[in-house]
């Protein structure tokens, strides 16, 4: 709505917005888009809190990955387990997104053999999604054949061990895993799901954020910026905030 | 949205009273008699080059380029406007003789632009002759011979096509005429100490936004300059009121924000913006300060400035060191000539705050100009911010650092969130 | 096919080169139009202060980037090996978007030293031609001077409103500034930002060790400005969410927050976005081109026509767009016949993280390129006579290290990367940590090029480009001498932890992130056997061509390569203005 249009309507003609004359996204632009609103793709995208799952819908996925991310961050006096952050939810609706679709990911073949080492990391073609699925299955499949229990069901000793094993190269879940990938894939992840903001389901209550004082989604310290070395004790704030 | 019922008034008072005697006043255009109507435009050549100079900052001052020049060439028509009858769309005023008006007399120019009376009949009040009927008849011998130095353009435009029936009857214009059509001129001395009222109602037509209007569509005298909602913004008061006018701010200030979009305090957006892009920048600065002096001379609303509210229980202080303070400033005093403060503006304050909860909900741009040709962007919040909390925020601007004003109701929000079809505050898995 | 309206010039790449060419050469009058591959995008409608601060979208899944996906390369070490994919995002920190990699830069904007412009000369001057031809390197001078540049860099500096302290005013040495810069010809448009915790304690340690420590020259500005094109923009707020961000508030300097503001609203100007050029077309007589051909959002090509042509895309990209277009011969590593591809390098980093015992450094505040450095170990600020490497690194410390899934891995050694002890080590120390990054120059070498890879290919089947490199033992040696002096710094400091790293004392990959700064490919020179450019940085094969981007540095230095990529591109928009189009033909005779 522009003031031409304003005018006219004043003098007796009521109008209801004309079409932009740039689209933010055209092929040729010339001047600047009309549209102020934040762009579609710019919003976030956050997860659905206590929804259904969307990836991870097999219960022994579930209880697998639920049992590993709270070794790797486990309740204590200083703050909720993962899970109890909220880091499945988290890890659910990432790999419900691009993320777990590998969508920025180059994936055309062929994959060589030489890739991993080239490179010093390892290389996949496959996606976040299959990686999760087939090393989930792996790491439940290597709890039954060498302890006849599920993973989850272990004891947090026995956990931490074979959880060390994949760290270090010690343990190899199956041929077809990458199992020391898969854990650093796992320990990467459980870490985004309790120190990113909340509207992606972890971090709840913000308390990855209060354990170590980072203060979230601000925009402006220059408040603080000649406190130097003092404790600020600043609030954490959420991108979304609840209130 | 109320407006639709002022042209349905407009007709009713058609139907009533067209041929009642008190026509011709406000067609009678006896006094342009003092213009040529022997030549037409497309015919006309002029070789007084102060003239056309003058008349080209009449048209600067009178705005035509913003509704005439629209991408089919300079002043060649083709905006288009949607409104609930259909599509008006402005004619093409090159001097071609064919589409646009290149075969008027000068007589004809004087008539459609004081009178609204085109070649093709009553024009529409989307051309403001309402306060054009002020303009002198040597602005307008002026504005005539700038006027033919443009470049013909063919362009054929079918103004009214898109309007239904009854509203492509022209002459339905004639009844809101009868009524409120004052064709009297201007009254006092157009090119001296009357200069800024000249501007400001003339040329100007700056009450057409910041006046309020009638159930029927016409300016509240009484109420002259004190601020009125235009298709979602609000104008605001422009007189001596020092709460929410012009009282407290300096003729320099002023002059500041009209020719260049910004005192370094108030910043306009919005239809003000393209006031200022099209027009008011091209103005000479003693025109400027001429319209700032006459502003503050206008008597003022009876609004006054309430007690600041007590926002030590809110979330407000905190929403704002979040989502404001990065631009606004910490202190709310703004970021030089990109970003308005919020400190000491008047034009934050307006009890009627429509214009906050708009730029809130749909961000907003910034008058980009000469001098400032940066035209930032406010960012829309309507994806973050419930209308409660949008509310919250803007009582804290309007009650911070010295400012006082009254409650902001969520209602406004929710109101305008619906109206100008803003969306919603996101939800998961959107 | 379709054929657009002919242009005066045609701009491949809306970054900061791309940009600044086009705004001098539409205030020249000329018809432009840029083609961006990426959408538009823009302060309040895409990155607003409520958008940006999200550490998970922006700095881990670093979705304001190009993907690999779209825009990706292989790599390999040496010729003899087969090179490989990089799938995953590494290096190369592409532009997602219309403003290029000046979007989403932190913004250290540096002025490379003078020696860096004659680098061959000046180091067989100081230390003989055996030190400059020791068989591994490829030296070359770069056919213009510091002096030369100055100008370009001042203006460069104006419209992007730099914050700094200047140490060389026209040979006056200021304290505060950095003491080894080349002469500048005044003080900087804003001043330097504040000092926070972990400058404060490298810059006494640092003086206490006799150093001159300085704070970084910024694109973070310290106050509102407005620059010689007449755009303000604001201040920094120390947010810290700057690289691999957008900017909200318009403090931190890009194409979108210094020139689109007057350039967008030129009636000359045309954009066409989300538009891949995927060719540069050559006339039939060779000698010229005459426009490009780029495929729209909906895949359909066209041809931009144009009587100049800048390829001002991210340094692999021009590189590539001129192999794919076969202009100028491609660099044979044997033979070192060639031109197209030479002198790939990089940046050879290593340094120190530290922990410093009961600190509070708030490391949340901060900005993009806000730090302290110093130069000591730096160009050749120091006599490499008794050494075994050339040149050197600028060793700083950074104040924006706040990001906290980013610095979850940041613990010392021994710390537990898991369980419990994870979580006391990272409430212990996330206030106590800070670094030494030593910003380490990178020398041309005969074997470091860029060809078309014979196997992989984009999503339009063109091949992507091939990375040959790796580290020169120069680099390596001089990666392990400034780690060994940072860690002097570091225990001078009073770090209880300290974890030295080297890049460098592995192989070279594009997968591992030591930064993020490529170089090389179509080096710019006086020669042409040697350059793809020359000094203009016209085309020495068809002289209406242009190239500007960090393709052209025929090295790199110890500095962030942007305001050198600026200086370049004015001075070459200028020289098409003034020089080129009353007389259009080469500017230098090969």
């Amino acid at each position: 709505m522009n003031r031409r249009e304003a005018l006219k309507s004043l003098s007796a003609l009521a109008a209801v917005g004309a079409a932009a004359t740039t689209r933010a996204s055209a092929t040729e632009m010339t001047g600047y888009p009309t549209d102020m609103t934040v762009a579609k793709d710019m919003l976030p995208r956050p997860a659905i809190a206590g929804g259904a799952r969307q990836v991870l819908t097999d219960d022994t996925a579930e209880r697998t990955i639920s049992a590993v991310f709270d070794r790797l961050i486990p309740g204590d006096e200083l703050g909720p387990s993962a899970t109890e952050a909220g880091c499945v939810d988290f890890l659910d609706a990432q790999l419900a997104d691009r993320f777990g679709a590998g969508a920025s990911l180059y994936r055309e073949g062929p994959k060589r053999a030489n890739e991993d080492d080239l490179m010093q990391t390892p290389q996949f073609i496959a996606t976040p999604r299959e990686r999760y699925a087939t090393g989930l299955r792996a790491l439940e499949a290597y709890a039954q054949a060498r302890d006849g229990a599920s993973f989850a069901d272990l004891q947090p000793n026995r956990q931490d061990e074979i959880l060390r094993g994949m760290e270090d190269g010690s343990v190899q879940l199956d041929d077809a895993v990458n199992t020391k990938a898969f854990f650093e894939l796992m320990l990467q992840n459980v870490r985004e799901g309790y120190f990113s903001d909340p509207i992606y389901g972890g971090n709840r209550d913000m308390a990855g954020w209060k354990l170590i004082g980072f203060p979230g989604a601000r925009y402006d310290f220059r408040l603080y910026t000649d406190r130097l070395g003092e404790a600020l004790d600043l609030e954490p704030v959420s991108l979304i905030p609840r209130d | 949205m109320a407006n639709w019922k002022w042209i349905a008034g407009g007709v009713v008072v058609v139907a009533a009273v067209a041929v009642g005697g008190w026509v011709w006043t406000t067609v009678d255009t006896s006094r342009n008699a003092g213009a040529d109507d022997q030549i037409a435009l497309a015919d006309f050549v002029s070789d007084d080059t102060d003239a056309i100079a003058r008349g080209e900052y009449v048209m600067r001052s009178a705005d035509c380029a913003a509704c005439h020049t629209q991408g089919q060439g300079d002043f060649a028509g083709g905006y288009e406007i949607g409104t609930p009858f259909g599509t008006l769309v402005s004619s093409n005023i090159t001097p071609d003789r064919d589409t646009g008006i290149g075969a008027m007399t000068e007589r004809d120019f004087f008539d459609a632009v004081r009178q609204g009376q085109g070649s093709k009949g009553m024009l529409y009040p989307a051309m403001p002759y309402t306060a054009y009927a002020k303009l002198t008849d040597q602005d307008m011998h002026d504005l005539w011979a700038y006027m033919s130095t443009l470049d013909p353009v063919s362009n054929a435009i079918d103004e009214n096509a898109g309007m239904g029936f009854p509203y492509n009857q022209r002459i339905a214009m004639l009844g809101w005429n009868m009524l409120f059509f004052d064709n009297s001129g201007f009254k006092g001395d157009a090119g001296g100490a009357d200069r800024g009222r000249y501007l400001v109602d003339a040329g100007g037509h700056c009450s057409s936004c910041h006046t309020p209007r009638n159930a029927l569509g016409a300016e509240i005298s009484d109420n002259y300059l004190q601020g009125a909602r235009v298709d979602g913004w609000y104008a605001p008061e422009i007189t001596s009121n020092p709460h929410q006018g012009l009282g407290q701010v300096s003729v320099d200030d002023i002059a500041a924000y009209l020719g260049t979009g910004t005192d370094g305090h108030a910043m306009a957006s919005g239809p003000m913006a393209d006031a200022v892009e099209h027009s008011l920048q091209y103005l000479r600065p003693d025109d400027l300060t001429a319209m700032a002096q006459y502003m503050k001379s206008v008597p003022g609303s009876g609004v006054t400035t309430p007690a600041p509210m007590d926002l030590t229980a809110t979330r407000g202080a905190l929403a704002y060191e979040v989502n404001c303070a990065a631009c606004h400033g910490v202190s709310g005093e703004g970021m030089g000539l990109l970003v308005p403060a919020f400190a000491d503006n008047h034009a934050v304050l307006s009890d009627d705050a429509t214009n906050l909860a708009r730029v809130m909900l749909l961000g907003a741009r910034a008058a980009h100009t000469q001098a400032a040709p940066t035209g930032g962007g406010m960012p829309s919040f309507a994806w973050k911010m419930d209308d409660a909390q949008i509310a919250d925020v803007l009582d804290y601007i309007r009650n911070s650092w010295g400012n006082a004003a009254r409650p902001v109701d969520p209602a406004l929000v929710t109101q305008m969130r619906s109206s100008l079809d803003a969306r919603n505050k996101i939800t998961a898995g959107e | 096919m379709a054929t657009n309206q002919k242009a005066d010039v045609v701009i491949v790449g809306l970054g900061w080169a791309g940009s600044l060419m086009a705004e001098e050469l539409t205030r020249a009058g000329l018809n432009v139009v840029a083609i961006d591959r990426g959408p538009w995008m823009d302060t309040s409608t895409h990155t607003p202060p409520a958008v940006d601060p999200d550490e998970l979208r922006w700095a881990i899944r670093k979705e304001l980037f190009s993907p690999p996906k779209d825009n990706t390369l292989t790599f390999r070490n040496t010729t003899d090996q087969v090179a490989v994919p990089q799938r995953d995002f590494g290096i190369f920190e592409l532009g997602g978007g219309v403003g290029g990699a000046g979007f989403h830069w932190a913004g250290m904007a540096w002025r490379f030293d003078p020696y860096d412009f004659e680098i061959r000369s000046r180091t067989i001057e100081r230390y003989g031609i055996e030190r400059a031809d020791d068989g591994e390197l490829q030296l070359q001078d770069w056919g213009i001077t510091y002096d030369e540049l100055e100008p370009f860099y001042d203006r460069f500096e104006r419209i992007a409103g730099i914050s700094g302290k200047a140490g060389n005013i026209q040979g006056k040495i200021n304290a505060g500034g950095n003491p080894f810069e080349g002469p500048r010809s005044r003080e900087y448009p804003t001043p330097a930002l504040k000092t926070l915790r972990s400058m404060e304690v490298f810059n006494d340690a640092t003086t206490r060790m006799g150093y001159h420590p300085f704070t970084i020259p910024v694109a973070n500005l310290s106050q509102p400005y407005v620059n010689p094109l007449g755009v303000s923009m604001g201040a920094c707020s120390y947010c810290g969410f700057c690289l691999g961000f957008g900017c909200g508030n318009y403090s931190k300097s890009s194409p979108q927050a210094c020139i689109f503001p007057v350039l967008m609203r030129r009636k000359n100007f045309r954009l066409l976005t989300e538009s891949c050029v995927i060719r540069v077309n050559k006339a039939e007589d060779g000698e010229t081109v005459t426009g490009v051909t780029y495929v729209d959002a909906q895949g359909q090509e066209h041809v931009q026509e144009a009587d100049i042509v800048c390829v001002t895309a991210f340094q692999v990209d021009s590189t590539r767009l001129l192999l794919l277009s076969e202009i100028g011969q491609p660099y044979d590593p044997r033979t070192q016949e060639g031109s197209v591809g030479r002198n790939f390098t990089f940046q050879t980093v290593s340094g120190v993280d530290m922990w410093i015992e009961g600190e509070q450094m708030n490391p949340f505040i901060g900005a993009g390129g806000l730090g302290s450095q110093i130069d000591d170990y730096n160009a050749d600020n120091f006599d490499h006579s008794d050494l075994d490497f050339l040149h050197g690194a600028g060793m700083l410390t950074l104040a924006r290290d706040g990001l906290p899934i980013s610095k979850a891995g940041k613990l010392p050694e021994g710390t537990p990367r898991w369980g419990a002890g994870f979580k006391q080590a990272y409430k212990d120390h996330y206030q106590t940590y800070t670094t030494i990054f030593n910003q380490g120059s990178s020398m041309p070498i005969k074997q470091g090029y860029l060809d078309l890879d014979p196997t992989y290919t984009d999503k339009f089947g063109q091949p992507l480009l091939r990375v040959t490199y790796d580290y020169s033992q120069s680099d390596r040696n001089m990666a392990k001498f400034t780690m060994d002096r940072a860690v002097e710094i570091a225990q001078e400091m009073g770090a209880q932890h300290i974890t030295p790293f080297n890049f460098a004392d592995k192989p070279f990959t594009t997968a591992v992130i030591a930064s993020d700064h490529v170089i090389g490919g179509t080096p710019m020179g006086a020669d042409s056997r040697t350059s793809v450019v020359n000094p203009w940085l016209q085309s020495w094969d068809c002289h209406n061509l242009f190239v500007c981007s960090a393709s052209v540095f025929p090295m790199n230095s110890g500095y962030n390569p942007t305001g050198t990529v600026g200086a370049l591109a004015i001075r070459a928009a200028q020289a098409i203005v003034e020089k080129y189009v009353p007389n259009p033909g080469p500017l230098v005779e090969a």
